[in-house]
């Protein structure tokens, strides 16, 4: 008896304890919101920042870990000593899932904690603006940050990756651009020519056709379906979409079961249908993804679209996942095209679509000056080069673009080629919901389900999404 | 009892309620939720998606847990008892394997067994080309499971079984029963009670079991997904962690009635067959 | 009679061989794919190096990481199994109405809180309590998620001691903890050593209880720091996740045969008589 009443007794109280916990969490929600005061301790002689990323030293991303931990830190805190300042800078690392990246710094942002300055991906800017999460740099940091001159060397379209409701929340950290990726020996097999450039979605399905002949070989996967998340919508179903002429979200408006959607979608019919140009099987695989990866570096698969990552990261021979030791002769790369040329967004004859990370800084931040300092040492010319002496990547800025690119010609062409030519998803907190939908209508194609009928399915998921919220255009 | 109140029922309570409210971990509901009442619940119950999940969960939760691993967890620990202590060992240690490995691995090692083109089961059997996770989803997870979970079940069937007390075996064997007589008069009053928890726990598991999601990823077409992976994808990958937490309560009213319809199978109200008191009935 | 016992032993050791190769089938790329220096999700005879072990030492948080699991998981544990076994054991000799619902209740609120949507509410109540990055913090919440559980199995053990030893213990002067100590706990120790095991087991699996409360990546456990071997793309660097898994394996196998041999399961009838 005695230990039913105390534990009555403790539940009472912690039930108590509870709203009133509550009630605090709603209070500092409203205080985050608009960012603090942007001259608070802007005269410290004593500073500690925290830099809070997904990257960890050995592991994830590895070399930008390494980047902030040998280069940023120690420059950084060199340069304030000599105005007088004693800086301190940490760097929380994480090697984790995306997600769970954003579910951890969604906790401490919404508990009113978390580093100075926070890597995010740029499709997040809407939610946790919303959210109260985050807030647009000028509020958080004060003017000085419209008089930043690498603004300048930021293409209007990698900025719009941090914005949101037309302010900047963050500077974008990175860019990329997708591409058709070939199979160059498959190709000379097939009689293709060394430099194939597609014009239109009929000359892919050709050349899909060509490479059929070979035996053991799959011509082309473009992701479909929900397993393969992000990348299905990423890598599949939006650049072609864009290849239509159209975007998902354009005008305030979501696009519905639009004549561009159900074109898209027909694609996915020729290709994964009768003629099976595609794997429909591996569209519905848990790890379906790896599998295509390690096909495409077994030369047993002809076309993937993928974003440079594939190139970095993927099959390179330096420490890729599914390393290829003859990548530079074997692997080569398309621009996306429109449907039909000039059938693209805009008018284009070729298409792509781009996602992008930056970094933002805390709300809650007790140093605001500091942090936006460190946030323009981090987005310097001279910190991107530091950082590209160990593997080249796609930097913002077109400065270094032009020169830190020069001996990587995939790089290279997706800066100067597929960057003017891409385009973003809406950085809005419906969107991850809508894109699963965009998912399931593909995966349904490639399942056998026709383009009309997976058209109007996607219709009332995102009816059902949207709500009274927004609008649906047709 | 303070660690319970503090690290359990406060949480908890707190989860329940943010199942009555749109609370999501970003956008718009993050800063300002609203109360919505039960609406998450009609929300779920008339989700068709969420009633095949259900559906799915409960043959699985029966195949997997109820038939599969108690009875090879128990048929694990009978039979270990009598075999030489190295080679039980070997079988103890490879099944208790299976269970500590991060689920993250495991579905590698399925993967690698059940793969289309370069599966071990496929080269095994000759099968080459079969999609076993495709073309017997259900089936692959319930074997999967199984797998995964009997550890437990034979761990704490091998205490059990330790805690019966050997005269009662001696005297079985003088009177000359056999295997089954010996289960049922002997094995079984002795340990109804620990039946009884084992089933109550492997189901309240089985229902949050998340691991095949790593496998099928709910696929094809929703086939594998079960209530754990159905409750992560509206919690996490929708973020409506309120519509989540709301889950959460039904799928404990479930497990409620499930432990109702335990009881009355195996507790205090059917007498022991041989009238020896059992633990269950003392406790009434 | 010899026949029949006869096939009983070959039945038994064609059940143990069945289990054997079921049960170690798909443990098979777990013996590989660490030490191939180029695994794909396929059992094949490795091209042998030790190159994934090497990287793994040289890494800063891997080996360290493994000590981190240690320490939460024996820490949970340990309250764990005091607290459980307190608790089973009043809760056993204790006459409350209710008792067994109260406590299944407390069994389902469990599974709420080690859910994904109490994951907030954790965190929060960690934050007001200064308990994150702490390990101290990981510890409790991962125990107020256990006890339940532990208390529920273990009761059964308590309920199936009889109730004379105390008595005449109780005859000689011993206090309830004694009695708790030199009676009871040898007698339940099966059960103890299935709580100590299975604590072990969920804890040195959980990431998202530490991943979320702890910061500086020195102090994550094992089950954490596997997932830094993704690429930035989520592909899996397979050598050094196999290869880990390994590693992360061991220490648990080694933790239940020891508890086996030393605790055991092998319990011969209570009290010597």
């Amino acid at each position: 008896m005695r230990l039913n009443t105390r534990l009555g007794g403790t539940a009472a109280g912690l039930l108590a304890a509870a709203l009133v916990l509550a009630a605090c969490g709603s209070d500092d929600d409203d205080g985050g919101s608009g960012g603090g005061d942007p001259s608070l301790n802007a005269d410290a002689t004593e500073v500690t920042l925290t830099i809070t990323d997904n990257s960890i030293v050995g592991g994830k991303n590895t070399e930008g870990a390494e980047w902030i931990t040998n280069w940023v830190i120690p420059e950084f805190t060199a340069m304030q000593a000599e105005k007088g300042v004693d800086v301190t800078v940490e760097f929380e690392e994480n090697g984790v899932d995306d997600e769970d990246y954003k579910t951890k710094i969604a906790l401490d942002l919404q508990s009113g904690g978390g580093g100075d300055i926070i890597g995010i991906d740029g499709i997040w800017t809407g939610e946790f603006a919303e959210a109260g999460y985050i807030a647009p740099l000028t509020d958080v940091a004060g003017d000085a940050v419209e008089d930043w001159e690498g603004w300048e060397q930021i293409p209007e379209a990698v900025q719009q990756a941090m914005t949101f409701d037309d302010q900047a929340y963050g500077i974008p950290v990175g860019t990329d651009g997708r591409v058709i990726y070939v199979n160059k020996d498959l190709f000379a097999q097939a009689g293709l020519p060394d430099d194939w450039q597609p014009t239109s979605w009929d000359e892919i399905i050709q050349a899909a056709e060509a490479l059929k002949q070979i035996d053991g070989v799959t011509p082309l996967q473009i992701n479909a379906g929900v397993p393969m998340g992000e990348a299905t919508t990423m890598q599949g179903f939006l650049p072609l979409l864009a290849g239509a002429g159209e975007e998902i979200w354009a005008d305030d408006t979501w696009t519905g079961a639009s004549d561009g959607v159900t074109e898209v979608l027909d694609f996915y019919g020729q290709v994964y249908g009768d003629s099976a140009y595609g794997d429909a099987l591996l569209q519905q695989e848990a790890q379906g993804r790896d599998t295509s990866f390690a096909m495409f570096a077994a030369g047993e698969l002809g076309m993937l679209i993928e974003s440079d990552y594939f190139w970095r990261s993927v099959v390179n021979p330096d420490g890729g996942i599914n390393p290829m030791p003859n990548r530079d002769e074997v692997v080569g790369w398309a621009k996306i095209p429109a449907r039909e040329p000039g059938a693209g967004l805009d008018g284009q004859d070729f298409v792509s679509m781009s996602g992008g990370t930056g970094r933002v800084i805390n709300p809650n931040t007790e140093f605001p000056q500091q942090a936006w300092e460190l946030m323009m040492f981090m987005n310097s010319a001279e910190a991107y080069e530091a950082q590209l002496a160990g593997v080249p990547r796609i930097t913002p800025r077109d400065d270094v673009n032009a020169t830190a690119l020069a001996g990587d010609p995939m790089l290279s062409f997706i800066a100067e080629e597929v960057l003017p030519i891409t385009a973003y998803r809406p950085a809005l907190a419906l969107y991850p919901e809508v894109s699963v939908a965009l998912q399931e209508a593909t995966g349904a194609v490639a399942a056998g389900t026709s383009a009309q009928d997976a058209a109007s399915e996607y219709q009332s998921a995102l009816e059902g999404i949207v709500g009274d919220d927004g609008s649906i255009s047709d | 009892m303070l660690v319970i109140a503090v690290f359990l029922l406060f949480p908890a309570i707190w989860t329940l309620y943010l199942g009555l409210t749109n609370w999501r971990l970003t956008g718009l509901a993050a800063r300002e939720p609203d109360f919505v009442g039960l609406e998450n619940y009609t929300d779920a119950l008339s989700d068709p998606d969420f009633r095949n999940s259900l559906l799915l969960t409960l043959v699985f939760v029966f195949f997997s847990a109820i038939v599969g691993q108690s009875i090879l967890g128990f048929a694990l620990a009978w039979i270990a008892r009598k075999l030489r202590p190295a080679l039980r060992s070997v079988v103890e240690t490879v099944v208790l394997l299976a269970w500590i490995i991060p689920a993250s691995v495991v579905a590698f090692l399925w993967l690698a067994l059940l793969d289309r083109r370069e599966g071990t089961l496929n080269a095994l059997l000759g099968t080459d080309g079969t999609a076993w996770l495709l073309e017997y989803p259900m089936q692959s997870i319930i074997v999967f499971n199984i797998w995964n979970g009997t550890a437990f079940s034979m761990l704490l069937f091998s205490s059990a079984l330790a805690s019966v007390p050997p005269s009662q075996f001696e005297t079985a064997r003088m009177a000359g029963a056999g295997t089954f007589a010996t289960l049922r008069d002997v094995v079984l009053p002795n340990i109804r009670g620990h039946i009884l928890t084992n089933t109550l726990l492997i189901t309240l598991w089985t229902f949050n079991v998340f691991a095949p999601y790593l496998i099928t990823a709910g696929g094809p077409q929703g086939r594998t997904e079960i209530l754990g992976v159905y409750i992560y994808r509206v919690a996490l990958r929708d973020g409506a962690l309120g519509q989540g937490a709301a889950l959460s309560l039904i799928m404990i009213i479930i497990n409620l009635v499930v432990a109702a319809v335990y009881l009355r199978l195996l507790g205090r109200d059917r007498p022991s067959r041989r009238g020896r008191k059992s633990t269950r009935e003392r406790r009434a | 009679m010899s026949v029949r016992a006869a096939l009983g032993v070959i039945g038994r050791y064609v059940f143990a061989g069945f289990v054997l190769v079921f049960f170690a089938l798909p443990l098979l790329w777990l013996l590989t794919a660490p030490f191939d220096s180029a695994p794909s999700v396929q059992v094949s005879v490795p091209d042998f190096t030790l190159e994934n072990f090497r990287t793994l030492w040289d890494n800063p948080y891997a080996m360290r990481s493994l000590g981190n699991s240690v320490i939460i998981a024996a820490g949970t544990m340990a309250i764990t199994l005091v607290l459980a076994a307190l608790a089973s054991y009043a809760l056993s000799r204790v006459r409350i109405p209710g008792r067994d619902t109260l406590l299944y209740l407390l069994l389902l609120l469990s599974s709420i809180v080690t859910g994904t949507a109490a994951m907030v509410p954790t965190f929060l109540l960690m934050t007001e309590l200064g308990l994150i990055d702490r390990q101290l913090g990981v510890v409790l919440v991962l125990t107020g998620g256990l006890l339940p559980t532990a208390i529920f199995i273990l009761k059964d053990f308590m309920d199936s001691t009889p109730r004379s030893y105390e008595e005449s213990a109780r005859v000689f002067g011993a206090s309830s903890l004694q009695i708790l100590r030199h009676v009871v706990v040898p007698i339940a120790r099966p059960g103890l050593a299935t709580i100590a095991v299975w604590a072990v087991v969920q804890v040195w699996g959980n990431f998202l209880v530490p991943f979320i409360l702890l910061r500086s990546p020195e102090q994550q456990p094992a089950a954490v720091v596997m997932f830094t071997f993704y690429t930035e793309g989520g592909q899996p660097n397979l050598g050094l996740i196999s290869t880990f898994s390994l590693l992360f394996s061991i220490p648990v196998v080694a933790m239940y045969l020891f508890v086996n041999r030393r605790y055991g399961f092998r319990f011969h009838g209570g009290i010597k008589r």
